[in-house]
């Protein structure tokens, strides 16, 4: 992938223009700056104020479909003679596999292909592949562990040949307790040191870090010394959170259709990537890219957990070859929640220093966490991101344990590390008597950040915050804040076409896929602003590789990457059909313009036409353009401090100290993400971010059992996933955020709208009882915990 | 899932024709499904009786005779069990979800089967299904019992249960021999009397009806569901509670605990304090921290006790006129 690169305030390659662009926050005041921009980009685009169709709240594209079911997802697709695939799964955490009897599956009718999976996608590699166990078969790390998979002509023959392929194990002593793993003495998940990949969206964690036991790191990020800026504090706040394994947990599981034919693969998948799922399979089965076709038309949600084709992906295709028949392999729920990713846990130590105002003087972070069997645990983000401070030193360690390995998840490494460092914050403030606010004011330069707080303070109602523990009776009502900071990401392998045909109809094509966010109406606005239409008249046509290249949905880079290259696109065809079409309305190009869904002209008052008319006058059927992503105007922007991306959460909740429990009644976000393209979709996605958040804070939790190694709660029955009676009040605000730098000049939500939710609730908490939860989930039984010596009035 | 014969019966007769060996009875078939998906059932016959006559609507007469197949929709909303038998209508409209509410029986949910993820997982060969171990005692025991725990770790899964028993009801059992009647208190089984089965309905029984006594004006009940979150959650803790007042004095109190033990918990000792006071939050508190004596928590389960001292306090002061239903607990207003 070709993410952008180069020094920040670089100038562009090749011939320039110099432009006025807006740039500032429209809640507080715009300003214009001059700037060189490659004389190819099209004029800037104004503030939303100014704009017709980008900027106002717009009804989803395919809504319709989507309600309606007529929205095909991967698990819709039927194709001619298809066949339905099933995994068979390791049932043991760790072992050899000894032989694999397949024989009586293959004979069972309607069977029509067994495959013997020769290669485990997700786990770490051993950086020294002669130390593995030796064995015939991928050694099973962990229990869900794909081991076969079965095509069959029903999804029933296919459940029931699957029970009959039968793998004969020889178990090892495991271990999936992260603290256990530790231990000198626990059994080694891997003979040596070994390291993970990582996919599109991130996860993975950092490489050629020593090794000693299960414990991979640290990992370690150091500015100035530490020992010196504790030696010049004149407080210190230190503490221990801890967080648990959540769960992607996404609607629709991973799944896909494989259909392997002569001529070439066409896979339909349920992925955040269709790039890196024709990239991996183009690997694995040494087909040029050419020849292989990833179609996602519609998803049902990813959260980081489905870039690449992974296991399912190359397993159906394998199946598909085999049986020479499509194969049709959605994962089921256990599967979803053993075998294709989560969050890793955390163990955090954090201790900061400060002056008497408020100054940071030190910021210090050892964190142990566990994403099973593979890295990726590190939770150091917020502390090196966040906050101004000379001397920092973050440790980070992955601890391997017998579990599904981790994957990327909605900013990894972010809601934990922003769990402990707002927590932190909070308590400085406290003992400080300083409001945490103007704390965050004083330690927190960046501009956005100022701005929402200065917004949420207002809106929130933060005057009537009230001192910690206020309530005598058994239930206790408190509020809190916390912020997060992500990055502004750009992929610069993002590219649209846009066509216009003679009958004036317009599409716009590229690879992208919508994760769920609304990408598609997106694009619709940003082709109907320079046309004069309204979005539902742009037919938009994407997730499909045979497009443009796309940008991962991941990282919070889809609509930063995507539309500038889509309005270029745009705005060039535009350009070509004014070219094209002005002979004949006897009108100069640089005279015509849209207005009102009407093609006009600044010298003629007569000329009015509806686009349909004036394409009816192309010579030609018709005109296309594809543009592609061009780095930001001023290059690369650093990744933390003033340049960050952001939101602030306040969170009020009750706590009820005699039930145990914590009800959220509030939430409110406050967020950038550069140009607000549409603000119904956004407050769609940041509402999704903070219910996530709260589930995270106060029910998710991934259950193992110790004994045999097994999820307990592989389902969504007792995995708990916030339900509609839990979901508070939420309100949501996007600042406008002009920075100059694209010509959509946006950029994402995904990730900025969960971080700080679960920290907030925790700040909540402590104001409403006095006491710190510093354990996610905050269930009773944690609350309980929590409040056991300090407060509960049953303890 | 296995595969089955599917018989669809239309009378009591003809479902008792059909029931033997290897053969299961398919109501709503919530509990049912559920279990056919995990391979923990693997039936040769399912009995449908979701269309038999005469096992639904609820009779009102000197008492409440109630049809197995009324679901819980119907019982939570009946004009007659909201004002008469209060308990079992909150029970009724706080189990599940709306959907489930709509398909699932009364009589389904007095006879399903436990929620313990060990029982639940078909790699877990546990005592209840007839192995050797009770994972639950060194494992993750958050949700389990706190009281008879030690064969078996399960928590009485109804919920409809929990009130009924408090209101005194009985099950009228059917088979080819004729019917009987029996206390559902005496119903279920501990894990000591049989650690593989959770009830006594006998093979070749139908259960054909549930039987409740009369209640007095003076009578005043109530259900609390405690949980991790409202939507769709299995009770940590909950209670039913039954007073007859006389005045403001507890003449007569009856109080059971779901989620506490295997079977559901008849809090005698909570009773005896209130049985004779005068109705005061004082008194509520004593007969919740009374009910707890003789715990005995596991490694993870011990915020339970606490969590019952308040679902017992709250729920008889809910009963009792002196509290609204409570915001903890499911359904409790906001």
């Amino acid at each position: 992938m070709a993410f952008q690169e180069g020094q920040q305030n670089s100038k562009p390659a090749g011939p320039v223009r110099n432009e006025t662009l807006h740039v500032g926050i429209a809640e507080q005041q715009l300003k214009t700056i001059q700037r060189d921009v490659p004389a190819t980009e099209p004029p800037p685009l104004g503030p939303n104020a100014d704009l017709n169709v980008i900027g106002k709240p717009t009804r989803r594209w395919d809504g319709k479909a989507k309600v309606t079911g007529a929205a095909r997802y991967t698990a819709d697709i039927r194709l001619p003679g298809m066949l339905y695939g099933r995994m068979v799964n390791a049932s043991v955490p760790y072992a050899k596999v000894l032989s694999i009897d397949t024989s009586a599956a293959e004979r069972y009718p309607g069977v029509k292909a067994v495959y013997v999976i020769t290669h485990i996608d997700g786990n770490a590699e051993l950086r020294d592949k002669s130390k593995e166990i030796r064995s015939q078969y991928p050694i099973v790390r962990y229990a869900g562990q794909p081991v076969a998979a079965v095509a069959a002509v029903s999804p029933q023959i296919a459940d029931d040949a699957a029970k009959l392929v039968k793998v004969a194990y020889q178990e090892f002593p495991f271990v999936i307790d992260r603290d256990v793993a530790r231990q000198a003495d626990a059994p080694l998940v891997y003979p040596g040191p070994a390291d993970q990949a990582g996919t599109a969206g991130g996860g993975g964690g950092p490489k050629n870090v020593p090794q000693v036991g299960n414990v991979h790191g640290p990992a370690e990020k150091q500015v100035g010394y530490v020992k010196e800026g504790f030696a010049d504090a004149e407080i210190t706040v230190e503490a221990r959170f801890t967080t648990q394994v959540q769960t992607h947990s996404a609607l629709e599981t991973h799944g896909f259709v494989a259909d392997w034919k002569p001529d070439g693969l066409t896979v339909y998948a349920s992925t955040q990537s269709t790039s890196s799922v024709r990239e991996e399979l183009a690997y694995v089965f040494k087909l040029p890219k050419s020849k292989v076709r990833v179609i996602t038309e519609y998803m049902g949600g990813g959260f980081g957990a489905k870039f690449g084709a992974g296991n399912p992906g190359v397993v159906a295709t394998y199946l598909s070859q085999k049986a020479n028949a499509p194969v049709w392999l959605m994962l089921d729920r256990k599967e979803e929640h053993l075998s294709v990713g989560n969050r890793p846990d955390s163990d955090q130590e954090l201790k900061i220093g400060a002056k008497k105002d408020g100054t940071l003087t030190a910021m210090q972070l050892v964190s142990y966490g566990t994403a099973g069997t593979g890295t990726g645990a590190g939770c150091s983000g917020p502390v090196v991101n966040m906050y101004e401070c000379k001397n920092k030193w973050t440790r980070e360690y992955d601890v391997f344990t017998n579990a599904g390995p981790g994957a990327a998840f909605r900013a990894p490494g972010h809601p934990q590390g922003c769990f402990a460092l707002e927590q932190a914050i909070d308590e400085l403030a406290e003992r400080l008597d300083i409001d945490p606010l103007d704390l965050r004011d004083k330690i927190d330069a960046n501009p956005q950040r100022r701005v929402e707080r200065k917004l949420g303070r207002e809106k929130f109602g933060w005057s009537e915050r009230r001192r910690p523990n206020s309530d005598s009776g058994p239930v206790k009502r408190g509020i809190g804040v916390a912020q997060a900071v992500w990055y502004r990401i750009v992929n610069l392998d993002s590219a649209a076409e846009v066509r216009l045909s003679k009958d004036g109809s317009i599409e716009l094509m590229s690879a992208v896929q919508d994760i769920g966010g609304g990408i598609k109406t997106v694009l619709a606005q940003v082709v109907a602003e320079e046309f004069g239409l309204n979005p539902d008249e742009v037919m938009i046509r994407i997730g499909d590789t045979r497009y443009p290249v796309g940008p991962p949905s991941g990282g919070s880079m889809t609509t930063a990457s995507i539309t500038p290259a889509a309005r270029n696109a745009a705005y060039r065809l535009k350009r070509e059909f004014f070219e094209a079409v002005a002979p004949a309305l006897n009108a100069s190009p640089d005279d015509l313009y849209f207005s009102n869904g009407s093609l006009r002209s600044k010298s003629s008052s007569s000329l009015s036409l509806s686009l349909r008319q004036a394409a009816g006058k192309m010579k030609t059927e018709e005109l296309s353009v594809r543009a592609n992503r061009i780095p930001d105007y001023s290059g690369k922007m650093p990744r933390t401090g003033a340049t960050t991306l952001g939101g602030v959460h306040f969170a009020e909740v009750s706590v009820d100290t005699e039930a145990c429990r914590v009800h959220v009644e509030r939430v409110l976000a406050v967020q950038d993400c550069g140009r607000p393209m549409n603000p119904l979709a956004l407050e769609s996605q940041i509402n999704g971010g903070v219910l996530q958040g709260i589930s995270y804070a106060l029910y998710e939790n991934r259950v193992l059992n110790h004994a045999r190694g097994l999820m307990v709660n592989a389902n969504l029955e007792q995995y708990k996933v916030v339900g509609s009676v839990e979901t508070p009040k939420i309100e949501v605000f996007v600042i406008q955020d002009y920075q100059g730098q694209s010509s959509t000049d946006a950029y994402g939500i995904g990730e900025p709208a969960t971080m700080a939710t679960s920290a907030a609730i925790a700040n909540a908490f402590y104001n409403a009882t006095g006491v710190r939860i510093r354990q996610l989930p905050m269930t009773p039984s944690n609350v309980f915990a929590a409040l056991g010596k300090n407060g509960s009035t049953l303890a | 899932m296995n595969r089955f014969s599917f018989v669809d019966c239309t009378s009591v007769e003809d479902a008792l024709g059909h029931l033997g060996a290897g053969a299961e009875v398919k109501a709503g078939g919530i509990d049912v499904l559920d279990r056919l998906k995990e391979g923990l059932d693997q039936p040769e016959k399912i009995i449908n009786i979701r269309n038999v006559q005469g096992l639904s609507g609820i009779e009102v007469s000197n008492g409440l005779r109630i049809g197995p197949l009324v679901t819980l929709a119907e019982v939570s909303e009946h004009e007659a069990v909201k004002r008469d038998y209060t308990a079992l209508s909150h029970a009724a409209s706080h189990a599940a979800t709306p959907q489930i509410r709509n398909v699932a029986t009364i009589g389904g949910n007095l006879l399903q089967r436990p929620r313990c993820w060990y029982f639940r997982h078909a790699e877990f060969p546990c005592r209840r299904k007839g192995g050797e171990i009770c994972f639950a005692q060194d494992g993750e025991n958050q949700y389990h019992a706190i009281f008879d725990n030690h064969t078996c770790a399960i928590v009485a899964p109804s919920t409809l249960a929990v009130p009924l028993i408090a209101l005194g009801a009985q099950l009228e059992l059917t088979s080819k021999d004729g019917k009987r009647t029996v206390p559902l208190e005496k119903f279920y089984l501990t894990p000591e009397q049989n650690v593989t089965r959770e009830h006594s309905l006998r093979p070749g029984e139908l259960l054909t009806a549930i039987l409740i006594p009369a209640t007095s004006r003076n009578t005043k009940s109530a259900y609390q569901k405690y949980a991790e979150k409202d939507s769709h959650d299995w009770p940590i803790a909950d209670a039913a509670v039954v007073l007859e007042m006389d005045g403001s004095t507890i003449r007569k109190s009856s109080i059971v605990l779901g989620a506490a033990a295997p079977t559901p918990m008849r809090a005698t000792a909570a009773e005896a304090v209130l049985n004779g006071k005068v109705l005061s939050e004082r008194v509520a508190r004593q007969a919740g921290k009374a009910a707890m004596e003789g715990a005995t928590p596991l490694a993870h389960n011990g915020y339970k006790i606490g969590l019952f001292h308040t679902a017992i306090y709250r729920t008889v002061l809910f009963a009792g006129g002196m509290m609204g239903r409570d915001r903890s607990a499911v359904g409790g207003e906001v």
